[in-house]
């Protein structure tokens, strides 16, 4: 492993997208930063700009007016960077699938935009804490 | 030759750039795990800031199509050597090699960070950062006056002791602590505050607020320059604190318990910054000014009369 790859495990910024979610699982990725899970112990950190992200946590299922702007994000986040599903409706539109107003699951769109795109899923309604940190330290594990 | 040769190593490794570098990544090590332990929280590990300036270099660069390619580049290189000659500058005055006017010299040095800042975030082109280059233009405007002041009392306070010439030189104020005076506690106070607003903490972080302006003057930078940002921001937590203890609490002694008291000087002012970090929410840039100008100003207006009625009655208390 060399390392870039070795640090960028070691300190993973996360830069969140809301892409028509019901603000229930950005209520739980919040709670990550909380004293109880505290994910800073493993130099995970959120940030306010995609510029300085190496992972984008998308919530929600893709609506058609966030498709465009997640696209956005994408292309302005410096790669190396993985692309995180988190819950049921990022991972594949959840209830609304085939809803007038969606343009796809998340990695669709995403893909559209780079098709090597790194995505990882975590599945939940909204997926707990301990799911998200277990998502992440996979993902980082399998790249 | 041996004397060039020990110079250059006292410049660039020992108490240069290399050694500065790395007891600023521990600082801001510190800066993170004190701000967990304030919030009960476990906080990173000692390694986390330089792992964090590690990944950045190995990341992409983006430029913005509408950025000033040469300036959008070479500000932080321009930041981060400013900092770098005012840390080398305060180190060689505690060992007492300097030359006379280096306070000056160094008031001139710590603006440098700012304006590289402000230059790197409005060549950037976005609306977010010319929003937080104009904060940063700002509150400069506001802490620069108190902060110029507090150092004039500092001066003050070594009027009678020291040969005029020898007064604006760094070595020479660091062998008194004005501190334990009056108008040198008042100075200091202030001078603690501009110190806050100069690293861009909170409650002074209007600038980088990454809730409203996401990242304000940095929003636009990623991969190595950002790392390069993050090394500088390091690097103040090294030589500000730095300035205020040799200026203020009797500067860093060279071997012995002065170098212990120096060391322990430096992390209790870190320690105060954090500190007064954690306990506070962020002001509106109108809040900072009004702070500076009307209330810090005025105070140190004050003290700079204490100060000289002290001289002239031969109170060194006052």
């Amino acid at each position: 492993m060399n390392w870039k790859m070795w640090s960028l495990k070691k300190s993973v910024w996360v830069f969140h997208v809301n892409t028509g979610a019901c603000n229930n699982c950005d209520i739980e990725i919040v709670n990550l930063l909380t004293p109880k899970f505290d994910v800073e112990r493993f130099g995970i950190k959120l940030v306010g700009s995609p510029r300085h992200a190496d992972a984008l946590l998308v919530t929600g299922a893709g609506t058609r007016q966030a498709a465009v702007r997640l696209q956005e994000v994408y292309r302005q986040t410096s790669k190396p960077c993985v692309v995180f599903c988190m819950g049921a409706c990022a991972c594949g539109m959840g209830i609304f699938e085939g809803a007038y107003h969606i343009a796809g699951p998340v990695d669709k769109i995403v893909k559209e935009v780079d098709p090597n795109a790194i995505i990882a899923y975590v599945p939940g309604c909204p997926p707990k804490p301990e799911a998200m940190i277990s998502g992440v330290v996979k993902a980082l594990a399998a790249i | 030759m041996i004397e060039v040769l020990t110079n250059l190593f006292w410049i660039l490794i020992f108490p240069g750039f290399v050694f500065t570098l790395a007891v600023g990544l521990v600082a801001s090590w510190l800066v993170r795990k004190v701000s967990a332990l304030v919030q009960y929280r476990v906080g990173p590990p000692v390694y986390q800031p330089a792992v964090d300036v590690m990944k950045l270099m190995g990341k992409e660069i983006l430029i913005p199509q509408d950025a000033h390619r040469a300036v959008f580049v070479a500000a932080p290189l321009v930041g981060l050597s400013g900092v770098l000659l005012l840390a080398v500058m305060l180190w060689l005055a505690g060992a007492g090699v300097a030359f006379v006017g280096d306070g000056i010299v160094a008031i001139y040095l710590m603006v440098l960070p700012s304006l590289a800042l402000i230059l790197g975030s409005s060549s950037s082109g976005s609306p977010h950062a010319s929003i937080g280059a104009a904060r940063e233009m700002k509150l400069v405007m506001g802490y620069e006056l108190p902060l110029i002041l507090a150092f004039i009392v500092a001066v003050v306070k070594t009027a009678g002791v020291l040969a005029p010439a020898e007064q604006l030189s760094l070595v020479a104020i660091s062998q008194h602590a004005p501190v334990l005076s009056v108008s040198g506690a008042l100075a200091f106070i202030v001078a603690l505050l501009c110190v806050q607003a100069k690293l861009g903490f909170v409650p002074f972080d209007m600038a980088e607020s990454e809730t409203e302006v996401a990242g304000g003057i940095m929003i636009e930078y990623s991969g190595a320059l950002l790392a390069v940002w993050k090394l500088m921001q390091a690097l103040m937590l090294v030589a500000l604190p730095l300035f205020l203890v040799v200026v203020f609490l009797g500067g860093v002694g060279t071997s012995g318990w002065a170098l212990l008291g120096g060391i322990g000087k430096y992390v209790i002012v870190l320690v105060l910054v954090i500190l007064i970090r954690n306990t506070n929410p962020r002001v509106r840039i109108d809040q900072a000014m009004r702070f500076f100008w009307c209330y810090c100003g005025t105070a140190l207006v004050a003290a700079v009369v204490l100060a000289m009625l002290g001289n002239y009655y031969g109170l060194t208390w006052l």
